[in-house]
């Protein structure tokens, strides 16, 4: 582990960050969490034509730039700053990762170069009413019919859904349980039988959507044993992800609500100099800092293929969700009332910190799935 | 530097350890030799025992020393801290009095600066040094003082001016700790250890030669104390390190060790004994109580991270970046790391935490953590005071406004206390 950057990638942080701030002000972002899709297509084609950033952990032979995952860990931590409304979570990375770790070279060649250029978005349908992205609980079936199979069933919690091209679903074999006979498929957003409904989410500045599918044809992906294993790959690269992203937006509340505190006067001077606020901002701090450390190890670990990855994914998940929703809290009670007002953007970090607390599930069961893991080191089980 | 250099360095040292070490000599005997020859301190001044190398060859020079068992100069203790506070505020006649003595670990030295109504505020010292003639005469009362009851020098924080504001009425001596006027005093702590004294200064003359720096300058050589202490409190857990081989110096060193370690027995069990947590939840059986489950996690990562941001700390001075906000929050850390084990450690073991000694869990290890951990958020500056160090020098935000400026005699101060 280096627990640093080189130079190289520092160079590209500050790339992406001026990306960042030239093309997502906050004006922005709050004019396209209102749209249906909740992005820009061709700002999306852009930072991909110039930064390459749907592609950066794509081997080359695909079209991407064959970077490690702390350059994507780098990107998402950005994205997470500048709140940027892209589609870069659910297609470049859960649907991405999985096509690259279930499809056949063919379906590679043939998917992720338009991923990668931006001209086609995928999803990940996963999650079903329960709420859980877990391959058991999964009751959406393929049914085979020739070659291909027809999908039957609903899918909830599904990022990008309704602007998805390419949809991806993990479905089961009917009549089968638990892990057995789930499979991976993949149909287009315009197929026959397919529903798509946006849902009312909380954080609007990241778009969910309830997919049903009545007898929708679909061709498979992977539907050998190995799909589950690639359905956790993508979920733990997710996860990797999605602490980076957050802790980016945590350091973002963080230098609002200081720089806010050395600016508002009470009881004649700045509240930034009431221990009570420099305490809080202290605490805060390390919070963030403890969480980055988590997140940057996570991400170098995905990037050596380190065997304890899915351990170091569930932790970053829980740290960086735990540290950005105390966050968010306490930087909305450092704002004081005018972080509780609409027009503040506080809020819009608040609601992001809300959606990530929650989405690949949240941190109660990435410390259970921790310390399973940790039981196996210990050779408890 | 050139690689030849560093192999002539290395053959050099070799040949002097060759031709002179021998593990049968004295302890004392070794080490004056160590101290006239510079290969002890390499890294000091030649005119103080040293050869005047970067400290960058002090690797090479110690792997030659451990390569045949080679005892070194004494390296542990407070003796360190006056050892590097007289060598960068001392004059010669000071130093060339105490320097030796501490390198052959002759004299153990204590600190000489919390007072019962100063913790956090260091500078609001109230001890007394008056003149009286060629000496200052010192009244007043120390504590958390370790070592004081076989030290045979001390590092004292004194005030000689109570008309000026109160960083500025400081001064700094060396006091002869076997004098009469000096009562030390063990204080037992709640974990029922005594490592620290408390320290009673009645008319005790010391003399105008003894103070370290100019009269008034005490804050500022405190300070060079205190960043010492700072530095080498990672150093801590390896200090314990001692030979297992046979002979006369190896003896002598491990009493030494023995000695200096005595008072920090306890110190693995204020820091939570995280590594204690797996062995425990085997031993109840609790593993598979989601809540457990839940809590022991949330320690883990927690030690995890806090371990990985102080990596990120020595990976950006390596790398010779400026330290980011990641080098000022271990200290923080380990106050939350202390706290949590010491709750999970209760979580695990319920009824267990009532009891101590042979009767609690671990030989009473796991009560030890219990009433250890409170010490970890005050000793060495606490949770309070690195929350302003943090928010104020990394986050930039403004100090409180002070109520102790002007003449220091007029500051509010405590009550003064009955001894």
């Amino acid at each position: 582990m280096e627990y640093s950057f080189s130079d190289e990638q520092q160079q590209f942080r500050d790339v992406v960050q001026r990306f960042m701030r030239d093309k997502s002000p906050m004006t922005e972002v709050r004019r396209l969490m209102a749209t249906k899709d909740g992005f820009d297509r061709d700002l999306w084609v852009q930072s991909c034509d110039d930064l390459g950033l749907a592609g950066l952990h794509v081997p080359e032979a695909y079209g991407g730039s064959g970077f490690g995952f702390v350059e994507v860990g780098i990107v998402a931590e950005e994205m997470g700053r500048s709140l940027l409304c892209s589609p870069y979570l659910g297609s470049s990375i859960l649907a991405t990762s999985v096509i690259l770790h279930a499809g056949s070279e063919e379906q590679k060649r043939d998917l992720l170069p338009d991923l990668i250029a931006g001209k086609t978005v995928a999803c990940l349908a996963f999650a079903e009413a329960s709420g859980h992205w877990n391959s058991d609980g999964v009751e959406l079936t393929a049914l085979q019919s020739g070659k291909d199979v027809l999908l039957n069933g609903k899918k909830k919690f599904v990022l990008d859904g309704c602007a998805a091209d390419v949809i991806i679903v993990v479905a089961r074999r009917p009549g089968t349980h638990g892990r057995e006979g789930i499979g991976l498929y993949i149909t287009e957003g315009m197929s026959t039988g397919l529903g798509r409904r946006s849902l009312d989410t909380i954080d609007e500045t990241r778009k969910l959507a309830e997919l049903s599918f009545d007898g929708v044809r679909a061709q498979v992906l992977n539907d050998s044993e190995s799909a589950v294993a690639a359905i956790g790959h993508a979920l733990d690269d997710g996860a990797i992800a999605l602490a980076n992203e957050m802790i980016g937006g945590a350091q973002a509340l963080l230098d609002s609500a200081v720089e806010y505190t050395k600016l508002r006067m009470q009881f004649g001077r700045v509240i930034g100099s009431f221990q009570a606020v420099k305490h809080k901002c202290a605490e805060i701090l390390l919070d963030v800092e403890l969480a980055k450390s988590a997140a940057y190890y996570a991400a170098e670990a995905r990037a050596e293929n380190h065997p304890d990855v899915s351990m170091l994914a569930s932790l970053a998940k829980a740290t960086a969700a735990d540290a950005y929703m105390r966050t968010a809290i306490e930087a909305i009670q450092l704002h004081g009332g005018i972080g509780f007002t609409w027009d503040h953007d506080t809020h819009l970090w608040y609601k992001r910190a809300k959606s990530s607390e929650v989405l690949l599930d949240d941190p109660t069961y990435h410390r259970n799935r921790y310390m399973a893991f940790q039981e196996v080191l210990h050779e408890l089980k | 530097m050139s690689l030849s250099e560093d192999t002539r360095i290395q053959q050099d040292v070799r040949a002097w350890l060759q031709e002179n070490w021998d593990p049968d000599a004295s302890l004392i005997d070794w080490r004056n030799k160590l101290a006239d020859s510079g290969w002890g301190v390499p890294h000091w001044p030649k005119q103080w025992f040293g050869r005047e190398m970067p400290v960058s060859m002090m690797p090479i020079i110690d792997a030659e020393f451990e390569r045949i068992g080679a005892v070194g100069v004494a390296k542990i203790g407070i003796r360190m801290l006056a050892a590097a506070t007289l060598l960068d505020c001392a004059n010669d006649n000071q130093k060339s009095r105490f320097l030796r003595r501490i390198l052959t670990g002759e004299d153990t030295w204590c600190q000489l600066f919390s007072e019962p109504g100063s913790g956090s505020d260091l500078a609001g010292a109230t001890t007394r040094a008056d003149r009286d003639g060629d000496n200052w005469i010192i009244n007043g009362q120390k504590v958390w003082t370790t070592s004081a009851h076989h030290a045979e020098w001390g590092l004292l924080l004194a005030r000689t001016d109570w008309d000026v504001p109160k960083h500025q009425g400081l001064s700094f001596f060396v006091v002869d700790m076997r004098q009469d006027g000096i009562e030390v005093q063990p204080l037992k702590q709640m974990n029922g250890y005594a490592s620290f004294n408390q320290v009673f200064f009645t008319d005790v003359p010391v003399a105008s030669e003894n103070v370290v720096s100019a009269v008034g300058d005490g804050w500022k050589v405190a300070m060079t104390t205190l960043a010492h202490e700072r530095r080498t409190s990672d150093a801590l857990r390896r200090w314990g390190k001692v030979s297992d081989r046979p002979g006369r110096i190896y003896d002598e060193e491990r009493a030494e060790v023995a000695t200096v370690m005595e008072p920090y027995k306890w110190y693995p069990q204020r820091a939570g004994r995280i590594d204690l947590i797996w062995p425990r939840m085997v031993e109840t059986d609790r593993m598979n109580d989601p809540m457990v489950r839940q809590e022991v996690a949330k320690l883990l990562m927690l030690s995890y991270t806090a371990e990985w941001t102080a990596q990120r700390a020595r990976a950006a001075q390596a790398h010779g970046r400026p330290q980011g906000p990641e080098g000022s929050l271990g200290k923080l850390a380990s106050s939350h790391l202390a706290r949590a084990a010491a709750k999970v450690h209760t979580l695990i073991g319920s009824a267990d935490a009532l009891l101590k000694g042979s009767d609690g869990a671990t030989n009473g290890v796991i009560a030890e953590v219990l009433l250890s951990v409170p010490a970890t958020s005050i000793a060495g500056g606490t949770d309070e005071i690195q929350r302003n160090i943090i928010s104020e020098r990394v986050l930039g935000m403004p100090k409180e406004p002070r109520m102790d400026g002007g003449a220091f005699r007029d500051v509010p101060k405590n009550p003064a206390r009955k001894s």
